[in-house]
């Protein structure tokens, strides 16, 4: 293997990786704050493809307006989700909200087979992502180029909203200590429906730029990219936003790496997730960057 | 009293196999088949609920757990010529090319396939359950769809996507019957002695039950161990009810029944879980004419496939939402509750019949006095 | 009042006879840090068999954390914990109560879910000695554990008055008896070492007298050491025998409950306590 094909394979690996990354910040912060694995966050990803599909492909509008609708949508998606199956179970055991999520997921997944279709759909792709430059030689297809610049743009945007904004410090403040919080008269429901929309948001962008790369849709492609995103989280340290970067970027290097430098192995690619999940629960459970989590007794 | 019981259970045991041998050989193909998948989902369900109803932890595994327990089956018991047959792609590797066991060993086949799914609960609890947190959700869903890609990839060994056919039909009614009864009978003692207190504790506050001398992760690995065997048994019995395994057997759905099995007859309710295995398996069954195309006179209703699982997903939301406890709530159906049923019901009445005696006689004093 | 007071006197006396050297917890320069906060800074205290210690500061304190310590719930940052002279620091909670240290919870902790006799059975049930195998076959062996297991929890319920509720769900009973059924099931542990953390929060005055002699008669009875948390200062000045205060962290003061009562260091802290809550 000569440098080259390593460099280009690592920058594949990490754009694909921030498109992890951004599905799993949703889930870092609603478990930050919930302690709830939002198993329905992976089906938000696959509808709002589903959106912008609608919007430019079928109703024709420009790729802006479509992609910003799309986000939106994905928002409201999420926010209701929580409002309607999560809210009235904050005091319910565990259990309750987990299984709902559960049933929320996959009424998303079986309601798009039955309104969307099971059949894949051919998604559109703008021009510019077509587009093909050539650098110094080698030529590079617009996606590859522009994902990773945008995934870039959309993480800064977010940890400016995170540790720069009023609201971005409710929310750190409401998943290091809702009880406090609440008691120094923040609205906690308010926080938690930003968030989930925030975190839709941010998977809604990951998922129009997944259907960039790949672009077919189905109802349940959002099932492993979604896991996988979730195991991202807890490699990175589950809630903590820079650790869900960066385990997004591990896994998305690793299933590249093994595709490219071990093709035998290819059909094995999600095992290794599975596996790298396995060790770091073994030998690493805080992940990268969380700290351990020590109940209040 | 307890003799009593005793004797009503042995009595009820022995009616059910006295109907299984009558049945078995009388009632119509039909009829058999949704109870033999009644008895398996009981197999199933029950053991599900162990996990996740009385030791309060998450697992979505039993469908990877049934698919190890299937395949076992299935790679112990396809005879010969049927394994040269059906690996057509790539040959059987070795041992498996070259033995497949006598049906009289059929019994130990489905135990060897507890002991495959239970390998496989090791490797996915031991690193989870010593864990706080819901990492056993994340690992035992991951763990399904790995399941599923090894199967799509394996093909020396499960012949991948295409799946194995033509194994031999050896899950009768007195098979699948008989696991039942003995997986609910299992599960029954085993929740009813201090080792099933301890796990319930666990459920109830982790914390607590650790500061009174638990050791969580023996009791979590334990329920999770014992689940995870009788689901591979469910899934042999699979097996040989519908005679082929393949991937597509074992996707999450069958997980997601489960689900809605153990939460609508109530978490942690052994008979709960047993009745709604049963109701459930006819309502599929009633469910699956719904979604079949149908012409009645001159209209012609398309069938919609996947209705079902939406009904069921928005089935087990409402649940969830409005009636957490069930059927059966963490209770249990028992002989003494059955025989003082007809006495409630009468006091229900009876108590129904006072107030309404009362609130007249009020409304009869209040009008008087004024 | 005075009675309480002989009351004190007497079993002073008595564990005098005990044994007054003999050491049974001794915590060596504890600091439990979290994060940037230290909630327990340089805490040692050590108690000899019998005492009844009470532990006492404003809220925050660190009170809680030092029994969390104790009992295995937080492993310190730093200092060790010996427990019969055994080093316990670090060692699971599971593994610290069958060593003969038990506790009660500060906001009630029970197994809401099962009944008040199920909850005593509950801390039985790491010295059963059958499998789980035997549960399931229903050995011999295992029906006289269970036999006898259930016999000493009907027995120990009875002996704190929860005997005519043994078959209630425990999340259904009131509030006093829940802490009196906490106290029971960390008994059914045979502790040698009790802690007790605001065991008389939230009772009325009758209930808090009550269960002043409840704790003394189980001391006596089951030959009990008592760490105490309490708020309430009469329960405090009424039954400890030594009293040691905690503000931020640090040990402020120790002495008897005159000494105590006295002591200028303490009422600044409680005062400033007053003085914070309203400003
Ligand atoms: N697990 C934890 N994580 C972070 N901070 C903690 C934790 N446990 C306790 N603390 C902090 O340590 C400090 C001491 O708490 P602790 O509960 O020991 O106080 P206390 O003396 O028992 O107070 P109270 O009288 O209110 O019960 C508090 O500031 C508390 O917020
Ligand atoms: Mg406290």
């Amino acid at each position: 293997m000569d440098l080259s094909t390593f460099i280009q394979q690592l920058l594949n690996g990490i754009s694909l990786g921030g498109l992890y990354a951004l599905i799993a910040i949703g889930y870092t912060m609603v478990y930050g704050i919930l302690r709830l694995i939002n198993f329905a966050h992976g089906d938000v990803f696959m509808l709002a493809t589903y959106f912008a599909y609608y919007l430019v492909g079928i109703y024709m509008l420009p790729w802006w307006l479509g992609i910003t609708l799309a986000v939106l949508l994905a928002a409201l998606v999420g926010m209701s989700i929580d409002r309607v199956a999560y809210r009235p179970l904050r005091n319910a055991p565990r259990i309750s909200a987990l299984i709902t999520a559960v049933g929320v997921s996959f009424l998303l997944e079986n309601g798009g087979i039955v309104v969307l279709g099971a059949r894949p759909k051919g998604f559109p792709r703008p021009e510019i992502m077509g587009k093909v430059y050539t650098l110094a030689g080698a030529s590079i297809i617009g996606v590859s180029v522009w994902v990773p610049v945008l995934t870039l743009l959309i993480l800064a945007a977010l940890l400016f909203i995170v540790y720069r904004t009023k609201i971005g410090a409710a929310m750190r403040a409401v998943s290091t200590d809702m009880e406090t919080t609440r008691l120094m008269g923040v609205d906690i429901d308010r926080v938690i429906s930003f968030t989930f929309a925030l975190g839709s948001a941010l998977a809604a962008a990951g998922g129009i730029m997944w259907a960039f790369k790949f672009p077919q849709i189905n109802p349940l492609m959002g099932i492993l990219p979604g896991w996988k995103a979730f195991t991202a989280a807890v490699v990175g340290g589950i809630g903590n936003i820079i650790g869900a970067m960066l385990g997004g970027l591990v896994i998305g290097i690793v299933e590249i790496m093994i595709v490219a430098f071990l093709p035998w192995l290819s059909g094995y690619k999600d095992a290794f997730v599975f596996i790298i999940l396995i060790a770091f629960l073994l030998f690493k459970p805080t992940g990268f960057l969380g700290e351990p989590l020590k109940e209040k007794v | 009293m307890k003799e009593r019981n005793f004797r009503l259970n042995l009595a009820l045991i022995v009616l059910i196999a006295l109907s299984v041998w009558w049945a078995k050989d009388r009632l119509n193909p039909y009829i058999l088949r949704v109870l033999n998948t009644a008895a398996i989902y009981i197999v199933a369900a029950v053991s599900y609920n162990l996990v996740n109803g009385v030791t309060g932890q998450f697992s979505l595994g039993p469908n990877a757990f049934m698919a190890l327990g299937g395949f076992t089956v299935a790679l112990l018991m396809l005879p010969l010529p049927q394994k040269e047959m059906v690996y057509f792609l790539q040959p059987l590797i070795w041992p498996f090319n070259s033995f497949s066991l006598p049906q009289w060993l059929f019994g130990l086949s489905l135990i060897l396939a507890g002991l495959v799914a239970t390998a496989g609960a090791f490797i996915v609890g031991v690193p989870c359950l010593r864990l706080r947190g819901d990492y056993l959700a994340i690992a035992t869903f991951g763990f399904g769809e790995i399941v599923i890609v090894l199967a799509n990839n394996a093909i020396s060994i499960t012949n991948g996507a295409l799946g194995i056919k033509g194994i031999p039909e050896y899950s009768t009614l007195p098979w699948t019957v008989g696991c039942a009864v003995i997986t609910v009978l299992f599960i029954r003692n085993l929740v009813n002695s201090s080792y099933g207190r301890a796990m319930k504790a666990i459920r109830e506050d982790e914390v607590a039950a650790e500061a009174m001398g638990i050791n969580l992760f023996r009791h979590k690995m334990l329920a999770f161990a014992v689940s995870a065997f009788f689901a591979g048994v469910s899934g042999g019995l699979l097996a040989t009810l519908i005679t082929t395994v393949s991937p597509s057997l074992f996707m999450f759905t069958m997980t997601f029944n489960l689900l809605i099995i153990i939460v609508l007859g109530g978490l942690g309710s052994i008979t709960g879980s047993t009745v709604t295995a049963i109701i459930f398996a006819v309502l599929q069954e009633l469910l699956r004419e719904v979604e079949a195309p149908r012409t009645i006179g001159p209209i012609h209703i398309p069938g919609i496939t996947g209705m079902r699982m939406i009904v069921f997903s928005i089935m087990l939301i409402l649940l969830m939402l409005f009636y957490r406890r069930g059927l059966f709530g963490k209770g249990e159906a028992s002989w003494d509750g059955l025989f003082a049923l007809p006495g409630r019901v009468r006091e229900f009445f009876e108590r129904l019949r006072r107030k309404e005696v009362k609130s007249w006689t009020r409304t009869g004093i209040e009008s008087h006095d004024q | 009042m005075d009675k309480d007071r002989n009351r004190v006197a007497r079993s002073i006396d008595t564990a005098v006879l005990r044994d007054s050297q003999d050491e049974i917890l001794k915590i060596e320069h504890v600091t439990m840090k979290f994060g940037g906060l230290i909630a327990v800074n340089d805490f040692s205290l050590s108690m000899k068999r019998g005492e009844l210690v009470g532990l006492i500061g404003p809220n925050g304190a660190g009170k809680t954390t030092v029994f969390n310590v104790i009992t295995g719930q937080y492993t310190p940052s730093d200092g060790r914990v010996l427990f019969d002279g055994d080093d316990i620091t670090g060692l699971p909670p599971d593994i610290i109560v069958t060593r003969g240290i038990a506790r009660t919870f500060q906001n009630v902790r029970l197994f809401n879910g099962l009944t008040v006799l199920d909850n005593v059975l509950v801390s039985y049930h790491s010295r059963i000695r059958s499998s789980f195998l035997e549960a399931v076959f229903r050995t011999k062996r295992h029906l006289e554990e269970e036999k006898a297991m259930r016999q000493n929890g009907i027995d120990l319920l009875r002996q704190v008055g929860l005997e005519h509720l043994a078959n209630e769900e425990a999340g259904n009973l009131p509030y006093g008896q829940q802490r009196r059924l906490e106290i029971a099931r960390a008994l059914a542990t045979s502790p040698k070492l009790l802690l007790l953390d605001e065991p008389a929060a939230g009772m009325n005055p009758e209930e808090t007298r009550q269960l002043m002699k409840f704790i003394q008669d189980i001391r006596d009875k089951y030959a009990l050491t008592i760490l105490l948390i309490e708020h309430d200062m009469h329960v405090v000045m009424g039954i400890c025998e030594r009293i040691r205060v905690l503000d931020y962290g640090i040990s402020i003061a120790e002495g008897s409950p005159v000494e105590i009562q006295h002591n200028q260091r303490v009422i600044q802290a409680y005062l400033g306590e007053e003085e914070r809550a309203y400003a």
